[in-house]
């Protein structure tokens, strides 16, 4: 219960810090100061504070976007386990509602977008759809290895499966399919270098164009779900690349957070060194990503 | 007692295009009546089912004399029953659709035609269905396979029609010749027509595979698998719009039904069989999602996403034949319920898909989604249904396409985690499914978002209006199905399981609800559905006074609503990732000089098979065979020379050569 009870305080009220930090990172390697780590709550409280104003093109659909993919998100962060923790929400078959409730926070984001009947936000959505459709296959590959190490279809099972199961014929694998997820958390989460978040330009961004529209609370919404997803995926891959613990429960969870805002920090670091790639090079990346991920199957099943 | 219920039903919808038939060209009491008849048959046949699956009555199967072929036999079991239930759902509710979408007042003959062949299509399909004799199937198999051929022609004024007609008419021909040639087959291995399971050892190798090619090449014909599919999508997109919803939701499905009837009989199941059928359902689905996106006409789109879904299908059945063949219940039990429970789903959610772009085609005139836009204003029933529909065929919770897919998906787990290798190289087609999703994500944003959403791209869009309470019934009702299903899976549990225990495996057969925790599932997607629908509510009532403005356009001076992202626009990034797997032609006029002349672009996707193979095989066939042209002078002389030359020929074959020979280089 105890565990149950900080999952959800760290997943619900951790998660806005990771931008902050990330944009601290990209500030500290640009010789700034930066905004402060909280920044982010603030602008999401402000925004929960303030009016909406709404296109005259939008319908129903417009509001539905933003609140459906919290909910959706939210829900998925109910199945994801922290560290050596079971999720709150875990039973077998649960990897692919996980999944799928991306899906559905995808469907409703990109109708949204569609909705304002704007080139930008159409273009925004065409691009997230695609890049989806290789984001996804990979993300099955890594879990298809995941779920052989451990025997279980059970996502608390499957991720907890590498701390025993790591040994010489999974160190190959999961270092494939460690990079491949990494690749696809950036393009999930809408980072450098598949999209950048600070552009000024609608034209070259994928997320942020999908969401031009939308305002106030709505808005706010957008950016808590876009946070919550970044520490489901983050938590996500911290199985595959940290895999051991601690002997005390509280030395875990003090553990998972430092992992947590590591990840945060290497997504500034690549965010500092990389530029955004050309739109056409995306496609190649995540087609990277998934050949990655399906290489380690292969090895691993070989 | 359920048998006689389901035989009622079907005389019921045969004769129920009689009224029609026989009241007057424009009067519209025949088509209320024949509605009527349609709708109590219906109702008739869904009793028998249910009374079948939840009253453990035992249906003796009934015999009719036939002297000519032996004694005929129609039984009613669970595989038949099952496949029952879409054939009654959607003759019920296409008919009511029908008379507000196709009523006899406005299109006088063409509506009595098209109300009779519905009866006997439907009539049909259960015979089919019911058949346990080659001699019961062939004759509903043919029924439904003509009766179809009119439904789909009955806009016979339209050269397109006609034309995709044709094309129907004759691949439904192939078809049933592959037929002819399964039960001949058939008669040949185990010396009679009735299809009782083969004993092991009774027939040679050779003949197995020969019958389970046929069976394979025949039914996927129908079923509409990827290179057998050339038919479909323009029957499919010409045909009124409940026919489409008919045919696609249900008459594909016969095609699966007799795959699986066949297979329940076979004696063993060799694991090639079973690779086949898993490859052909995987690039059934990719491909068939793929070409989807690049459609730029809503029914035809529908239409190749049926390829898609059957694609799903074939890829359960894949896996419920490899299980058998390695002998792995729980792979056939997961498998063959997520196929099964998709032949459901897909009857459901496509038919309302089909039925919404009747409404939308209703109420602007176009099916060109380019052209549409905005609808969601005029049409919010409509949209509603149809947003609904694309959850459900994108396989998204918490509507019923994700329990299907997640059947399918815990099957190839348990294949990974078997351990052996051919369970591994099954498990590498679950990516592939997660991608289909994906695709079909994509492929219903750009359709929901073109057609219904944003502002109308022309004037028939704008003048759209909300289609009549006898379309949006049936739709309710089918959006009804599959939210039941999506959030109590549990509930059709019984049924699968009594449904899969048709397939005979040696050990018997788990339950596929054993494998996952259906409840779990369905309070979740509740959950997840009722707080979105509720938040949102509560977001849309908040958000009723908030200022509107107009759509943020980086300042833009004039925005119009043709400026809006197309829906080709939108399925391009797609398409360029899979241009060598599809390419799309395109025409375009070149811009040069400062002032342009006006100029048009335009793309399509033409239908390998069909546009290239076997187009381009006829073509070539044409060109080679005009040399016997010189032959055809059309002059009456030069035929009666041929008679005579033929006769000449013949009556050559009558001299004793031999003799001639020898007596003509003999010396003696």
């Amino acid at each position: 219960m105890k565990n149950v009870l900080i999952h959800l305080l760290l997943f619900l009220f951790l998660s806005p810090l990771l931008p902050g930090i990330i944009n601290k990172t990209k500030a500290f390697f640009a010789g700034r100061k930066g905004a402060p780590f909280f920044q982010p709550y603030f602008d999401i409280l402000k925004l929960f504070r303030k009016g909406l104003v709404v296109s005259t093109a939008a319908s129903w659909i417009f509001m539905a976007g933003p609140i459906v993919t919290l909910v959706a998100v939210a829900t998925a962060g109910l199945l994801i386990p922290l560290g050596p923790f079971d999720s709150p929400l875990s039973f077998t078959g649960d990897v692919i509602l996980f999944v799928y409730l991306f899906g559905l926070a995808r469907f409703f984001t990109t109708a949204a977008a569609l909705d304002t009947g704007s080139s930008f936000e159409g273009m925004g959505a065409a691009r997230e759809v695609t890049f989806a459709v290789l984001s996804e296959p990979a993300l099955f590959f890594a879990l298809l290895v995941l779920a052989r190490v451990s025997g279980s279809f059970r996502l608390s099972d499957i991720l907890h499966g590498p701390i025993g199961g790591v040994n010489v014929h999974t160190v190959a694998p999961f270092v494939l399919v460690s990079i491949g997820l990494y690749i696809v958390m950036l393009a999930e989460a809408s980072r450098v270098p598949v999209d950048d978040p600070t552009t000024h330009l609608e034209l070259t961004m994928i997320h942020e164009a999908m969401v031009l529209d939308h305002s106030g609370p709505l808005l706010g919404m957008v950016q808590y779900s876009s946070s919550l997803k970044l520490f489901i995926l983050g938590a996500l891959l911290l199985h595959l690349v940290v895999p051991f613990r601690a002997p005390q429960e509280w030395l875990n969870w003090l553990l998972f957070v430092a992992e947590i805002f590591a990840v945060a920090v290497s997504i500034g670091v690549v965010e500092s060194i990389m530029a955004r790639l050309k739109m056409k090079k995306v496609p190649y990346l995540l087609t990277g990503a998934l050949i990655l991920c399906a290489s380690g199957f292969i090895l691993l099943v070989r | 007692m359920p048998i006689q219920l389901v035989l009622f039903g079907a005389v019921l919808l045969a004769l129920s295009g009689l009224p029609a038939l026989f009241s007057r060209r424009r009067s519209s009491w025949g088509q209320v009546v024949s509605t009527v008849i349609v709708l109590a048959g219906s109702s008739t046949g869904i009793v028998g089912i249910a009374l079948h699956f939840f009253s453990r009555y035992l249906s003796a199967p009934l015999f009719f004399p036939w002297p000519a072929v032996g004694n005929s036999v129609v039984g009613l079991d669970s595989l038949s029953a099952f496949f029952l239930f879409p054939v009654f759902v959607m003759s019920g509710a296409g008919s009511l659709y029908g008379t507000a979408y196709w009523p006899q007042k406005e299109k006088g003959g063409s509506a009595r035609r098209l109300q009779m062949f519905w009866g006997l299509m439907a009539a049909g399909m259960v015979v089919l269905l019911l058949g346990k004799h080659a001699m019961a199937f062939l004759l509903g198999w043919e029924v439904m396979a003509l009766s179809g051929f009119f439904l789909i022609t009955a806009d016979d004024t339209r050269e397109e029609t006609r034309k995709a007609g044709l094309i129907y008419f004759i691949a439904t021909h192939i078809s049933t010749l592959i037929l002819f040639a399964l039960f001949t087959v058939w008669r040949l291995a185990t010396g009679s027509f009735s299809f009782l399971p083969v004993s092991p050892g009774s027939i040679s190798l050779g003949l197995i595979n020969a019958l389970f090619l046929l069976a394979f090449i025949g039914f996927g014909i129908k079923a509409g698998l990827m290179p057998l599919h050339f038919w479909l999508p323009g029957a499919h997109a010409n045909a009124p719009s409940h026919v489409s919803a008919m045919l696609s939701g249900v008459m594909l499905k016969m095609g699966v039904f007799g795959f699986l009837r066949v297979l329940t009989l076979m004696p063993v199941m060799p694991a090639m069989w079973g690779w086949m059928t898993l490859a052909f359902g995987a690039v059934s689905g990719l491909l068939g999602v793929i070409f989807a996106i690049g459609q730029h006409d809503l029914k035809r789109l529908l239409a190749y996403h049926s390829v898609e879904n059957i694609g799903i299908i074939y890829m359960g059945i894949g896996l419920a034949m490899l299980g058998r063949a390695f002998g792995h219940p729980e792979w056939t039990a997961l498998g063959l319920a997520g196929a099964l429970l998709h032949v459901w789903n897909h009857g459901f959610f496509k038919s309302l898909l089909f039925f919404g772009a009747g409404s939308v085609q209703h109420a602007s005139g176009t099916r060109q989604i380019d052209r549409l836009g905005g609808l969601g204003r005029a049409m919010p029933w409509t949209a509603a249904f149809f947003l609904i529909g694309s959850i459900a065929i994108c396989g998204l919770p918490p509507l019923n396409g994700f329990i299907s897919e997640l059947l399918i998906y815990a099957g190839f787990f348990h294949s990974l985690t078997a351990g052996t290798s051919g369970g591994t190289a099954a498990a590498f087609t679950a990516p592939v499914l997660a991608m289909i999703g994906a695709l079909a994500t994509a492929c219903f944003v750009k359709v929901c978002g073109t057609v219904f959403l944003g502002l109308p791209r022309g004037e028939s869009a704008a003048r759209a209006h909300e289609s009549p309470a006898r379309m949006l019934l049936p739709m309710g009702f089918l959006v009804l199905l599959c939210l039941v299903i999506g959030v109590a899976p549990y509930s059709v549990v019984p049924i699968l399981e009594q449904t899969v225990a048709a397939w005979a495996f040696p050990s018997g057969l788990p339950s596929p609800a054993g494998f996952l925790p259906l409840r779990t599932f369905g309070w979740i997607s509740l959950a997840v559905a009722v707080v979105s629908v509720f938040i949102t509510g509560l977001a849309v009532f908040l958000g009723r006074k908030s200022p509107r403005r107009g759509t943020w356009d980086c300042g833009y001076a004039k925005p119009e609503a043709s400026m809006q992202y197309t829906a080709s626009s939108f399925g391009s990034s797609i398409l360029y990732l899979f241009h060598h797997l599809v390419p799309s032609r395109l025409q375009k006029s070149d811009l040069s000089q400062v002032f342009p002349a006006p100029a048009a672009m335009r793309s399509h996707i033409d239908d390998p098979v069909l546009d290239q193979w076997i187009r381009g095989f006829f073509r070539r066939l044409r060109s080679l065979s005009t040399w016997f042209r010189r032959f055809q002078q059309g002059m009456m002389q030069y035929y009666i020379l041929y008679i005579v030359v033929a006769l000449f020929v013949l009556l050559c074959t009558l001299i004793p050569f031999r003799e001639l020979l020898e007596s003509l280089f003999h010396h003696s």
